[in-house]
């Protein structure tokens, strides 16, 4: 547990001295919905509909902005061949390093989520279900977002190699994350994904780590 | 016994063994049939020209290398490669407590050097990391951010880290790069008070280390290492 909150603490102090590197993902997330209704005009039904997609898919985006630097920074200092030697156990510095992450990616994302969904006319009792989906859907985001960030760790301008390994990877959290809204606009359920969300979580928190561990093992040994 | 620094290999715990280890790089055996075995108390300078594998090697001792046949076997160890190894968004200070605080492996047989009873505490720690700093001349800069550090301040922050240490070896690679003359000499104090209380260290370079080495492997392109004892 102690190599957790090491790993957490020491990732949580880098990233909050980089604003930039917090802010313009979300910058990014926030621009490119406004741009939504000056492109599709600014009929509430129609944005409405196509709101909690949108949403999504921009948080898919923004995570990728935000992961390619998650280990490309410590493998060029040589921090990341140091935990590799000397975490015990791995495993739990990679996720102390994903929860730093998605401190500063995931969760305010899921709180501008209200500003998206008020530019997109999304009904406000809605926002809540919304946020929801999206809190337990992006940290699923940030550890599957970390196992292509570790698999590319060691590629010179990996950053359309990362897109192409996570993007499919994104789509059952994509899919179950705007039924969660979805379904609560047509009026039926919202239970069924949100528990799929819930179940997406808890193997990602289970199993990711043992991945990006193995990935960053592969990426320092040369 | 007189007070000849190399223990009696019989007492003295092993650090290291190597048996029969070859390297291949890209398709090329870089060496083979490499076996030594390092004692507490023991310095191994590895030399050769460029590109001989003594990084390699390096990396192959810390696992960080995985292209090799043979046996390799280490005590716990610290290494210092290349890259420092120190975030540049985080301070001095924080750099070390991280890389010291993950220095969790089983301990083996001896202690290190420096070891106080109490320094996995983390107020000792705090106090120990300044103490540290303060050894390699760089006290005051506990809260400096390491990308504010020249090379060679880099380098220093890695000695703090070695004089912190609580493994018994010392895997360094290249440890005078960009240290100015009072710092190769404060690296050979280091060495030399790390062998004397029962450590071991291998050393890759190209300089001669300011301390004598006990023995020098040197990696030669034909492939077949030479180990020799200095005098």
């Amino acid at each position: 547990m102690s190599t957790f909150s090491a790993s957490l603490a020491r990732d949580w102090r880098a990233n909050l001295r980089q604003p930039s590197q917090i802010l313009n993902p979300l910058a990014f997330f926030v621009l490119v919905i406004s741009l939504f209704p000056l492109g599709i005009g600014p009929e509430s039904a129609v944005l409405a509909r196509i709101a909690p997609g949108v949403v999504w898919v921009l948080a898919l985006l923004a995570a990728l902005l935000s992961v390619e630097g998650l280990y490309r920074q410590d493998y060029d200092d040589g921090s990341l061949e140091q935990l590799v030697i000397g975490a015990q156990p791995l495993y739990m510095a990679v996720l102390g390093k994903a929860t730093a992450q998605w401190l500063v990616t995931g969760a305010p994302l899921t709180l501008l989520a209200p500003v998206a969904g008020f530019m997109l006319y999304l009904p406000a009792e809605q926002m809540g279900w919304l946020m929801l989906s999206l809190a337990l859907g992006t940290p699923t985001i940030t550890l599957l977002a970390g196992i292509g960030a570790a698999l590319t760790v060691g590629v010179n301008r990996g950053g359309t190699l990362l897109a192409l390994i996570i993007l499919p990877l994104f789509v059952p959290v994509l899919i179950f994350g705007t039924a969660v809204t979805e379904t609560m606009l047509l009026g039926a359920t919202h239970e069924f994904p949100l528990l799929i969300l819930c179940a997406l979580l808890a193997g990602s928190i289970t199993l990711a780590p043992f991945a990006i561990a193995a990935a960053l093992k592969i990426g320092t040994e040369q | 016994m007189n007070a000849a620094p190399t223990r009696s290999p019989t007492q003295a715990p092993e650090l290291l063994r190597i048996d029969a280890l070859e390297c291949i790089r890209d398709g090329r055996a870089l060496f083979s049939g490499l076996s030594v075995t390092l004692y507490a108390g023991e310095l191994l300078a590895l030399r050769g020209a460029n590109g001989a594998g003594k990084s390699t090697l390096l990396r192959a001792l810390a696992g960080l290398y995985p292209d090799y046949t043979g046996a390799l076997e280490t005590a716990a160890f610290v290494y210092g490669g290349h890259k420092p190894g120190v975030s540049g968004h985080l301070s001095t200070a924080e750099n070390l407590r991280f890389l010291v605080g993950l220095a969790n492996r089983p301990a083996a047989q001896p202690a290190g050097p420096q070891e106080s009873p109490d320094i996995g505490m983390l107020a000792p720690l705090a106090q120990s990391i300044s103490a540290a700093l303060e050894q390699v001349g760089l006290g005051g800069y506990e809260d400096v951010r390491c990308n504010a550090l020249s090379a060679g301040q880099l380098r220093r922050v890695g000695l703090a880290r070695l004089l912190l240490a609580r493994e018994p070896l010392w895997l360094l690679d290249e440890p005078l790069t960009a240290l100015d003359p009072a710092g190769a000499q404060l690296l050979g104090e280091v060495l030399d008070n790390h062998i004397a209380a029962g450590g071991g260290a291998v050393c890759a370079t190209h300089q001669d280390l300011p301390t004598t080495a006990h023995r020098t492997l040197l990696l030669t392109p034909a492939g077949v290492p030479e180990l020799s004892r200095a005098g």
